[in-house]
């Protein structure tokens, strides 16, 4: 089976290894993994900051990347597969080509953990990581795209891990996009609550399936000067 | 609206709000175990997303044929006895309250607690010439503080114990404490003298049910029930969105409306209202005015994309869960509806000038759609709405489109691979040319770096990227 890894603009610029890893989990399970180097973004910044026009014109040129694409589409990012898989096709008139396309890129994306479980029934991709970790849903992929199991049993499925929920797991980080910048003390507000909320979890680690809440919660965590060891899905599942 | 845009921005208020340990500690106090108490009650009902996914299709059906269900609901109150105004604008009701107390050679008012009431400015209209009290104990405590109610459901949600008893013995001049009982038996002394002696009781509706004339007014305290049973007129503000078609389906919207509010099964009382005394019976009103008040809801209504906004029952419920809310309470949104829900009406209220600041008070989390007993698409509607106010601010071009030109330099980069690439490469160099490491004292000052910046650190680009290693790796092809 082949596979077409999205690698999100945020990955590729600032952390890379999530996408390596991501396609040494997809190879262990006999994957082959294409990585078009025409991708971008998904377009989600200029979308949700009401830029609707200026997300088109990205979107288009997503679909020109992932239109003629028949394999699945794989995310490590709920966020930007929520994106491609709920938002994308409003950006285009109905009946219009790139809604069609819009349409048939949104059937076909998947966010890294889904993918793993929903599709391909995966359960344990062999990691062993003794720690003790606790798992912060992000925002999209748990209500934009309803999953809160997926991740949870393949952390489980890893060996020596010990997985601990911290209270509220599903509030947000207070990311936001545009919106850490625009409302930055409500913003960095929330997130010091969240890491409140992982401290007291009495976990080493936090995992979650977005490179952008983590990189929130570490870049408030460095400012204030507190420890934070924070892995994507991605990288933990690579520990093998 | 009753609305003066503050020279205060939200985020100006934000700030304040944050800074506020007093605050902090009464909001978190408050709303989680408001949230408490709803999950428990939420939980023992079985079909719950059965009910909400009901409560919504009579709702959005409902609005859909809103003509004929409210003419139905006129005609139903005007059998029983009652009037019905119809009011196009705030001045219209406000007006036709302050006309009839005029005729009528009315004196004192008692209002139940009523959203409606603050949307249109009901008090600051009659205060002028009538003596106006409220009666329910939040709206009471808000009333003295000269302030305005901060949630849609516990307006003095903002304040402690002991800042309401520090209040009342300030203003009424009795020692409370911090005592809730004491706090209590205060106000029902000065209060019940007030149903007593008042002309005029003013009420809000929670639903009004189209096929009988029942107006539905939810309450814990009694005093809406004294409100508009003991003085000899009783007036009921009702938005025009409030309709509901049928009596039956009224157990539905009390259950998800009271569970989700207060986290009750059942509230102290429920008055279903069918207008004032009848002939032959000895008590309630002898008058019933039933203002119908539109103040902008049909331009929503007629707004395909916003309709919904029109299905909120009131509950709270988006308020209590918003991290937002929780953060900064509702007195920062300077508006009368605060929160995720006040975040897509009050620009649909006021017009998108008057609160552009409101649909980007949020990071898009969906907690708020997740609650709603009517699934109001809240995140949908806020990105709607930054939409058109981004599109009008392009328009105008009032300030300088920073924000724009920004997203419009982005959307070049990002669609084309060479600029993409392009742009990564000189990003890197750019930050190895600024102190090697964070884009150092740049940052600080450029925003949105340095907005960044205040609060957090600016993350590394990572030495080489994702596609540079993937290339490197043989594998990346072209």
């Amino acid at each position: 089976m082949r596979v077409s890894l999205f690698v999100t603009c945020l990955v590729d610029q600032l952390f890379p290894q999530v996408g390596l890893d991501t396609v040494k989990v997809l190879r262990k399970l006999g994957l082959q993994v294409d990585f078009d180097p025409r991708q971008t973004c998904c377009s989600q910044p200029a979308f949700n900051s009401g830029f609707q026009s200026e997300a088109a014109r990205v979107g288009r040129s997503f679909l020109e990347v992932y239109g003629g694409c028949e394999d699945p589409i794989v995310v490590p990012s709920g966020s930007c597969a929520a994106m491609l898989k709920v938002s994308l096709p409003h950006l285009f008139e109905p009946g219009s080509e790139w809604h069609r396309l819009a349409r048939q890129v949104a059937d076909r994306t998947w966010e890294l953990s889904s993918f793993l479980v929903d599709c391909l029934g995966v359960d344990s991709t062999g990691a062993v990581f003794p720690e003790k970790v606790t798992y912060h849903d992000s925002c999209h992929l748990l209500r934009e795209l309803g999953h809160r199991d997926q991740a949870r049993r393949l952390i489980r499925s890893v060996q020596g891990i010990q997985l601990v929920e911290m209270e509220q797991s599903d509030r947000c980080c207070g990311f936001g996009g545009t919106f850490s910048v625009k409302y930055p003390e409500i913003s960095a507000a929330m997130g010091r609550e969240k890491l409140d909320r992982i401290r007291e979890s009495g976990a080493g680690w936090v995992v979650a399936g977005d490179s952008s809440c983590l990189l929130h919660l570490h870049s408030l965590s460095e400012a204030a000067g507190v420890a934070l060891r924070t892995l994507h899905l991605a990288e933990l599942l690579a520990r093998f | 609206m009753n609305w003066k845009r503050s020279p205060k921005t939200l985020r100006d208020q934000s700030r304040t709000a944050l800074q506020d340990s007093q605050l902090q500690h009464n909001l978190q106090h408050t709303l989680s175990r408001t949230l408490h108490s709803r999950q428990l009650a939420v939980s023992e009902v079985q079909n719950w997303e059965e009910l909400r996914h009901y409560a919504r299709t009579v709702k959005l059906h409902t609005l859909s044929h809103l003509a004929r269900y409210l003419e139905q609901l006129e005609a139903a109150v005007q059998q029983r006895g009652g009037q019905v105004i119809w009011a196009e604008s705030a001045r219209q009701a406000t007006d036709f309250i302050l006309d009839l107390a005029h005729r009528r050679d009315f004196r004192s008012v008692v209002k139940g607690k009523s959203m409606l009431g603050e949307e249109i400015g009901l008090n600051a209209a009659l205060e002028r010439w009538l003596e106006v009290v409220e009666t329910d104990l939040g709206e009471y405590i808000v009333q003295l503080a000269g302030q305005q109610p901060s949630h849609l459901v516990a307006p003095a949600l903002h304040l402690s114990r002991g800042q309401i008893g520090e209040l009342f013995e300030r203003k009424l001049d009795v020692s409370v404490g911090e005592d809730v009982e004491r706090i209590t038996a205060a106000a029902r002394q000065v209060l019940r003298r007030k149903f007593l002696s008042a002309h005029l009781g003013i009420t809000g509706v929670n639903f009004g049910v189209a096929e009988t004339g029942t107006l539905v007014v939810v309450e814990n305290e009694g005093n809406i029930r004294l409100s508009l049973s003991a003085p000899r007129v009783h007036v009921a503000i009702m938005g025009i969105e409030k309709v509901i078609p049928r009596l039956a389906d009224l157990p539905v919207f009390l259950k998800l409306l009271i569970r989700s509010a207060t986290g009750q099964r059942m509230t102290s009382y429920v008055n279903l209202v069918q207008g004032g005394r009848g002939p032959g019976e000895r008590d309630g009103p002898s008058e019933f005015f039933l203002v119908l008040v539109d103040n902008g809801r049909s331009r929503i209504l007629a707004d395909a994309h916003l309709r919904e906004t029109l299905a909120c029952i009131r509950c709270g419920a988006c308020q209590n869960i918003c991290p937002v809310f929780q953060s900064i309470g509702g007195h920062a949104y300077g508006s009368t509806y605060q929160g995720p829900i006040g975040s897509i009406l009050t620009p649909q209220l006021v017009g998108l000038q008057g609160a552009p600041e409101h649909p980007f008070a949020s990071s898009l989390c969906g907690a708020c759609r997740d609650i709603c007993p009517v699934g109001i698409r809240i995140p949908d509607l806020l990105l709607e709405l930054r939409h058109r106010i981004q599109r009008e601010k392009g328009a105008r071009a009032a300030r300088l489109p920073v924000e724009r030109w920004a997203f419009q330099i982005w959307s070049w980069l990002m669609s084309s691979r060479q600029r993409y690439e392009l742009f990564s490469r000189w990003s890197r160099r750019l930050a190895r040319w600024t102190a090697g490491d964070r884009l150092g004292r740049l940052s600080r000052v450029i925003p949105p770096l340095s907005r960044w910046n205040r609060e957090r650190r600016l993350p590394e680009l990572a030495p080489k990227s994702f596609r540079e290693l993937h290339r490197a790796s043989g594998e990346g092809g072209s």
